[in-house]
């Protein structure tokens, strides 16, 4: 079934790196030992269940708790009118008009899309926590609704957040290079009345959740959570409880996957701290899966309205121009920074110079959005995906073909972007030739012929698509130059303890991407050992000593942020076993090799300390030294060399790397109903040096599998009263086995010039998949009326419609030739 | 007015789980799947959704594969229920299919893992050789969020063929 086809053989960087070893996770989760925290009990715990809104948008009038709390077993309540007097609203990262909003842990006065959590229950059986939340009384008087993006943008909608004025939370207008001149000088201008991008998210598997405890003698809080980002997670939660940061100790275990669904938790979180100082026990929340789907994190749905794009007469394109409208949800949970995340691609992988985007983002009646795998960057890049299908199909060129003419090519690597973002390495043409190689593109037409003497319409379609990682979060001034971040960091700490003991702390929250296995084969190479040497602690805990304020597990970095910290600390811990192991045998720490578990002097193998010796030398028998030994505990933070953007120009580097994907995939169109299958499907990634090219490739896999959830089936749809149709896996259906086309992977490795390993984070490149399979419907229909496909999303249903008035969607294309 | 919704009755159930004969009471309406995390603390069993549709949590009573949180404790009384802390040895040793997925990256996060063997265990207690597509329809009722099935189909298969490739 999955051939893997590697063309460029990874790199021996020495015993470990680059080499597929097993994962050191493995063992425990087989076994069902993880620990994730729904795991962890504690005696007397409380459970945590919320009562939530059934109105999109109402007043609240009196809440009734009496028959609840009559509930034996109930330990208490937690309602908005206690959070607004105990917390102060979440800071906003918006500047006005968003950042008039204030939101609190629990609705407030007004309960704005249906799921929002409006009292809090605890009991001592998750059964009876349920069972009185249905108890509680609430009086609601209903509002009218918005649930469309573009309609709260009248005048006349109505109003989610009064103080704020409107609905607007963000718009500015994005110009670089000289558009009109561009569309002066062009052959061919192709308009595209409206594209539209789904709202959807990566459904991780386990919901989110906490058990917290609070210690009445030192006001401090211990969260176990799966949180992904919890140096986030904490700047939001402490202003808001009124605490020190040193007050919250965030810890996470194993986590259920997280895919950036699992950044915004903070809400939920602050929630349970008041609770279990309030009941003075330890609090449990486990969210339901209905629950999650209602009220977290959905993926920003977004329009592309009124494109124009220039394009000479050989198909080089010179830019676009658009106005992008943005559907943050209820509330900016991390909104507004989808308003500049997108520009870190603005133009894809295209060398089109000249580009200009307002950008307009509004609040409605529906959940609120968050990082999804792929955040904000999807959306652009589908858009470019988009129009480059688009004007070859209205101007006859062939896909491959105006890709490859328009590609930024490999030897201008690296290339300064129109808006001063940096292309570190790749070789995108290549790329594309190694994904039209794996999915047996010679024989596309005989394969459309014989399908459709089966009555199918078969299609092929590209994807292309870049992953951009290590974040500058400078960017954040883009959408409020007010803000007080720049730059990235992460955190690792590595020592050698006092029997031989190699340990690792990092500061990141894998969910799933394998940190301990990879952090453990750069110590490896780094000090001399094997990997099964080298422990690397589970999870995070903010207590550990290798917390920063980005830590976490988000926006593809590990491979060069955590990994960065790790290669450091352990070439810091190298160089000081080599100092000390100099200082025993009384020669130069030059003349002091590591290797095999061992320091030993060059060339003289009798003379070797076992890392045992050297361990339990600083830790337990250091007596006689003259000097004072290392410490052999080494912390390193790692840190990108970024500048502030210009925050007139909105110019400068938003990340440091850029992993490529090039998909490919070939469909098959049931012409009587519209139904869609994938027959057959190639990703090629490179994601520069791959430490652990199976992890790699498990991404790329998973990555994919989203993808073809969203391009096909999986859709928050929401009615005009603001219900959710779509609010559990009954209704929003995610890929199962039965959906899964065969795959074929290829890699190529650019280094990264920017990076220590040479590596590019990775994972979130699924997005090449929602541009390929539109592309490849769109071909596939060009026989029966040559329709546009202008959503992200193609159920049955709407392939249907397309098939049965292709004129429709044809209308909304224009093409101006002079 | 009070309105009780919490039934109270509760049963004694015995169970033998994993080869050990439990004898509990326990709330007729707590799930086979709280039984198993919260009463017994076998926290290997997951669970992913509220509508009996990803499979996490997925065990074998009688040696058949069923959805934990669809069946009431006490409707597994006198039954043998195996989780997925029942299918290594006492001493460690994995099982093939453990071994596979291990071999094959049939994992990430691993939420979803127990379930999947689980069922994969069923699968191949009835066919030990399956093909990639009866391995499909098997797992048809498990969801994975990290992997695109690929891997975990490879895994299952490798197992009927002696081993991974």
């Amino acid at each position: 079934m999955t051939a893997v086809e590697t063309e460029a053989g990874t790199r021996q960087h020495g015993a470990a790196m680059g080499v597929s070893v097993p994962r050191k996770e493995d063992n425990r989760l087989v076994q069902g030992q993880g620990v994730f925290f729904d795991d962890i009990k504690r005696h007397g715990m409380g459970y945590l269940h919320f009562v939530r809104s059934p109105y999109a948008h109402a007043r609240i009038g009196g809440i009734d708790l009496t028959a609840a709390l009559e509930l034996p077993g109930v330990l208490g309540t937690l309602t908005g009118d206690e959070v607004a007097l105990l917390t102060d609203p979440f800071f906003q990262i918006a500047a006005p008009p968003g950042g008039h909003v204030r939101d609190y842990a629990l609705a407030v006065g007004k309960v704005r899309y249906i799921g929002e959590a409006v009292v809090a229950v605890v009991a001592d059986t998750r059964e009876r926590a349920r069972d009185a939340a249905e108890l509680v009384m609430v009086d609601y008087e209903p509002l009218a609704v918005v649930v469309d993006a573009r309609e709260a943008l009248r005048e006349s909608a109505p109003v989610l957040h009064e103080e704020c004025g409107g609905n607007l939370s963000y718009s500015d207008v994005w110009e670089w290079g000289d558009v009109d001149a561009a569309f002066a000088e062009a052959d061919h201008v192709v308009s595209i009345a409206e594209l539209h991008f789904d709202r959807f998210n990566s459904t991780p598997h386990e919901c989110s959740g906490a058990l917290v405890e609070y210690n009445r003698g030192t006001a401090q809080w211990t969260v176990y959570t799966n949180n992904q980002f919890p140096g986030f997670a904490a700047i939001m939660m402490g202003p808001a409880l009124r605490a020190g940061l040193d007050k919250l100790r965030l810890v996470t275990q194993d986590i259920g996957g997280g895919f950036g669904n699992k950044i915004t938790t903070h809400p939920q979180l602050v929630v349970c701290c008041l609770l279990a100082r309030k009941l003075k026990r330890a609090i449990q929340w486990t969210e339901w899966r209905t629950d999650f789907h209602q009220s977290m994190s959905h993926g920003n749905e977004r329009w592309f309205q009124d494109t124009e794009v220039a394009v000479k007469a050989d198909g080089t394109l010179l830019g676009f121009r658009t106005k992008a409208i943005d559907d943050a949800g209820a509330f900016l949970r991390y909104e507004p920074l989808g308003g500049v995340i997108w520009s870190q691609v603005a133009g894809g992988l295209y060398r089109w110079r000249n580009l200009r985007l307002e950008f307009t983002q509004a609040m409605t009646n529906k959940a609120p959005v968050s990082p999804n795998r792929g955040y904000s960057r999807m959306q652009q890049l589908w858009f470019t995906e988009r129009v480059i299908d688009i004007v070859a199909q209205q101007l006859g060129f062939d896909p491959v073909e105006i890709r490859k003419l328009n590609y930024v090519q490999p030897e201008e690597m690296p290339y300064e972007t129109p808006n001063g973002c940096v292309y570190d390495s790749g070789d995108y043409p290549r790329m594309l030739d190694l994904a039209l190689e794996l999915i047996g593109y010679e024989t596309i037409e005989e394969r459309r012929a014989e399908a459709a003497a089966r009555g199918k319409l078969l299609g092929l379609g590209i994807g292309s698509t870049l992953d951009s990682g290590t974040n500058n979060f400078g960017q954040s001034q883009l959408v409020n130059p007010a803000l007080q971040f720049s730059g990235n960091n992460e955190v690792a700490t590595v020592k050698l303890d006092i029997f031989g003991e190699v340990v690792v702390t990092l500061g990141t929250t894998p969910q799933g991407q394998g940190h301990e296995t990879t952090a453990a084969q750069v110590v490896a190479d780094s000090i001399g050992c094997d990997v099964d040497m080298v422990n690397v602690r589970v999870g995070h805990d903010s207590y550990w000593n290798s917390h920063a304020g980005f830590s976490g597990t988000y926006a593809s970095q590990f491979a060069v942020t955590g990994l960065g910290a790790v290669k450091g600390a352990a070439d810091l811990l190298a160089g000081e076993m080599r100092q000390l192991a100099a200082m025993v045998f009384h020669c130069s720490p030059g003349d002091i090799e590591l290797g095999g578990g061992f320091a030993r002097i060059i060339g003289n193998p009798d003379a070797a300390l076992p890392f045992m010796a050297l361990g339990a030398i600083v830790n337990a028998n250091n007596a006689g030294f003259l000097e004072d030994p290392p410490t052999l505990n080494c912390r390193f933070v790692y840190r990108p060399q970024f500048d502030v953007p210009d925050l007139e120009r909105k110019f400068g580097n938003l990340t440091l790397t850029y992993a490529t994907q090039i998909h490919a995939c070939v469909v098959e169109i049931d012409r009587e109903t519209g139904v869609t299958e994938v027959v057959d499907y190639a990703a090629v990634e490179d994601c520069g040096v791959r430490i652990n090219p199976r992890i790699v490739e498990g991404q790329v896999m998973g990555a994919t599998a989203h993808a073809i959830g969203a391009a096909l089936w999986e859709t928050f749809a929401y009615d005009e009263d603001g219900n959710l149709l779509t609010p559990n896996f009954y209704d929003y259906h995610v890929p199962h086995a039965l959906d899964m086309p065969p795959l074929r992977t290829g890699a190529l490795e650019s280094p990264s010039p920017f990076t220590p390993l040479g590596t590019k984070g990775m994972g979130e490149g699924g997005g090449g998949g929602i541009h390929c399979i539109c592309a490849a419907i769109q071909d596939a229909l060009r026989v029966v009326g040559a329709p546009v496909v202008t959503d992200s999303h193609n159920p049955y249903h709407r392939v249907w419609e397309l098939i049965r008035h292709p004129e429709r969607s044809r209308q909304s294309v224009e093409v101006r030739s002079r | 007015m009070t309105v009780s919704t919490t039934p109270a009755t509760s049963r004694a159930i015995s169970v033998e789980i994993n080869g050990d004969t439990v004898e509990r009471e326990v709330p007729a309406s707590r799930l086979l799947v709280h039984f198993l995390r919260d009463d017994l603390d076998l926290t290997g069993t997951h669970v992913g959704c509220d509508t009996g549709s990803c499979g996490a949590c997925t065990v074998l009573v009688d040696g058949l594969a069923v959805k934990s949180c669809s069946i009431l404790a006490v409707q597994a009384d006198g039954a043998s229920v195996r989780t997925v802390e029942g299918l290594a040895s006492d001493d460690g040793e994995l099982t093939a299919l453990q071994q596979s997925f291990k071999d094959c990256h049939a994992l990430q996060c691993g939420y979803c893992t127990p379930g999947m063997l689980m069922s994969a265990t069923a699968l191949l207690e009835r066919n030990p050789h399956p093909s990639e597509a009866d391995v499909k329809l098997a797992l048809q009722g498990n969801i994975c969020r990290c992997t695109g099935y690929w891997n975990i189909i490879e895994a299952v298969v490798a197992v009927g063929q002696g081993g991974a490739a």
